[in-house]
């Protein structure tokens, strides 16, 4: 265990590295995949396509690939940042697909008697979409949606191991390859950190799930 | 709410207007923004003959040799996937069963075992098999088709076994509560009213969940390229691009033949979905939610 007990330091930042990864990337995909979520039901037919071209597309793509596009394919065309950016943007634009999925699921579960209210009374589009039928597919959407932004933080590890650098990946890596430390504990000590991210996500989840069920 | 159009009322002259002109509008700055990728594109030079030749030109020196190695490359993926697929189902369904019929406190290991996998990243499962395993002396290298695919096989298995299991405890509990009562009550043993009559329905309801489950295990098998530890498609496109300088076009070919293959085995999943949602009502089972990978 002196891997882990003679690097805490490194493996603490790794941590704060990969919480950061986590947090900005679960932010950035819920504002994408709503976006997308809002094209797939809008009442104008290209936003549709649109929207069903991107979840087609990046559903069926594997992530490496998506981040291999970003981190190679990019600076061809003169597009250059560094790799924490072109991870943090394939790992954003990957997870919306997932997220906009288990918001239009969220859509779809409201009982169309609930649309049909809303727009008996005169409302429009917009307004029977943010006032009606969204406050409630936000709440049916979170378990689907918790699920895939608990499973976007394991994927943040893909990014870490594409070479973010100094997350929780790169840790172990430098530790095992570089330092020559055994595999089996610094990397005990990396899984430990990654349920430290996903465990407490998931209780979260629960609470969160609790709190605003509805019941139909 | 069974389809969007419910959201808006069946459209009179003036909202068939404003559709049209609101679709021009966002047909027109969809069209546009594909427009300035495109540009830059050709800005750059990518649309240049001799980044494309070798994938597109019958003629080109390349040609043969790049396609000849994307073959190798999609052989390599469903080698790895088809292993890693069956491992998973086997020791998926052997852990699944077993969480059910042991008691609450012998299963306590397995569901220990379930939560810890679940909550690791697969990409570090493979790292850990990769580094881990040699450490204690498992030598794989004498297996056919190398350590690396192994490794990669042995990773992916371990993070998906348990995701099937937990599918098919999902499935299993999802059925009547008279099934397994009814079954019992007739003198089947627990093991025979599993094997024979739990089991055969829960695989018709779970079955969309665990093709999905199949298509991340087939996205995942590219983690390999990023440890390099085995050479599957996207590792062979990346080692042509890397000889040919030409990574946006070869990956572009990587990617359409990861989407094709993805799609088809997604369309099974929506067709074994409506199939059983129409089983479904007939007999009012709940469906089985899927995994993201």
């Amino acid at each position: 265990m002196d891997a882990i007990t003679q690097n805490l330091d490194l493996f603490w930042s790794g941590f704060l590295r990969s919480l950061t990864l986590c947090l900005w990337g679960a932010v950035g995909s819920l504002i994408v995949g709503t976006i997308i979520a809002i094209c797939r039901v809008a009442p104008v037919a290209p936003l549709r396509t649109f929207g069903t071209a991107w979840v087609t597309i990046i559903r069926n793509c594997p992530l490496t690939v998506v981040l291999f596009m970003f981190a190679f394919g990019l600076p061809e065309i003169g597009v250059n940042a560094d790799y924490f950016a072109f991870g943090l943007a394939a790992l954003i634009i990957y997870t919306s697909a997932f997220v906009c999925e288990g918001l239009r699921s969220g859509i779809n579960s409201v009982s169309a008697g609930q649309a049909e209210a809303a727009r008996a009374i005169g409302l429009t589009f917009t307004q029977s979409l943010t006032q009606i039928v969204l406050p409630q597919a936000f709440r049916t959407s979170i378990p689907p949606v918790g699920s895939v932004i608990i499973a976007m933080m394991k994927n943040s590890a893909v990014v870490g191991a594409f070479g973010v650098g100094r997350d929780l990946f790169s840790v172990s890596e430098s530790l095992t390859s570089a330092q020559g430390y055994a595999a089996l504990p610094v990397l005990t000590g990396v899984a430990l950190g990654y349920l430290l991210i996903t465990l407490p996500a998931g209780l979260g989840l629960g609470v969160l799930e609790r709190r605003v069920a509805i019941a139909r | 709410m069974s389809s969007s159009s419910v959201l808006y009322d069946a459209p009179g002259p003036r909202a068939r207007r404003r559709a049209a002109v609101s679709g021009a509008i966002a047909t027109l700055v969809v069209l546009m923004l594909m427009g300035l990728v495109v540009k830059r594109l050709a800005d750059q030079g990518q649309f240049a003959g001799n980044l494309w030749d070798p994938i597109l030109d019958p003629s080109d020196e390349s040609f043969p040799l790049v396609w000849r190695l994307i073959g190798q490359g999609v052989l390599a993926t469903l080698t790895a996937a088809v292993l890693a697929i069956t491992f998973s189902l086997v020791i998926g369904g052997v852990v699944g069963v077993a969480r059910m019929m042991l008691g609450s406190r012998q299963r306590m290991p397995i569901v220990g075992l379930i939560e810890l996998l679940r909550g690791l990243p697969v990409v570090i499962t493979i790292y850990f098999a990769s580094r881990v395993l040699p450490e204690l002396g498992v030598d794989l290298s004498g297996m056919p088709g190398g350590a690396g695919l192994w490794f990669l096989v042995i990773g992916l298995t371990a993070y998906n076994c348990v995701i099937i299991a937990e599918i098919i405890r999902a499935g299993v509990s999802s059925l009547p509560g008279g099934q397994r009562e009814a079954a019992l009550a007739v003198g089947l043993t627990p093991g025979a009213t599993m094997r024979l009559v739990l089991l055969p329905q829960a695989v018709r309801v779970m079955l969309p969940a665990l093709i999905s489950q199949l298509v991340v295990i087939l996205k995942d098998t590219s983690l390999a390229a990023v440890l390099g530890l085995y050479t599957e498609l996207l590792r062979q496109g990346n080692l042509i691009a890397l000889n040919l300088k030409n990574p946006i076009q070869i990956l572009s070919v990587v990617a359409v033949i990861f989407i094709l293959i993805n799609y088809s085995l997604s369309r099974l999943a929506t067709w074994a979905e409506q199939r059983s949602v129409r089983k479904a009502q007939s007999k009012r089972i709940k469906r089985v939610p899927g995994e993201f990978g």
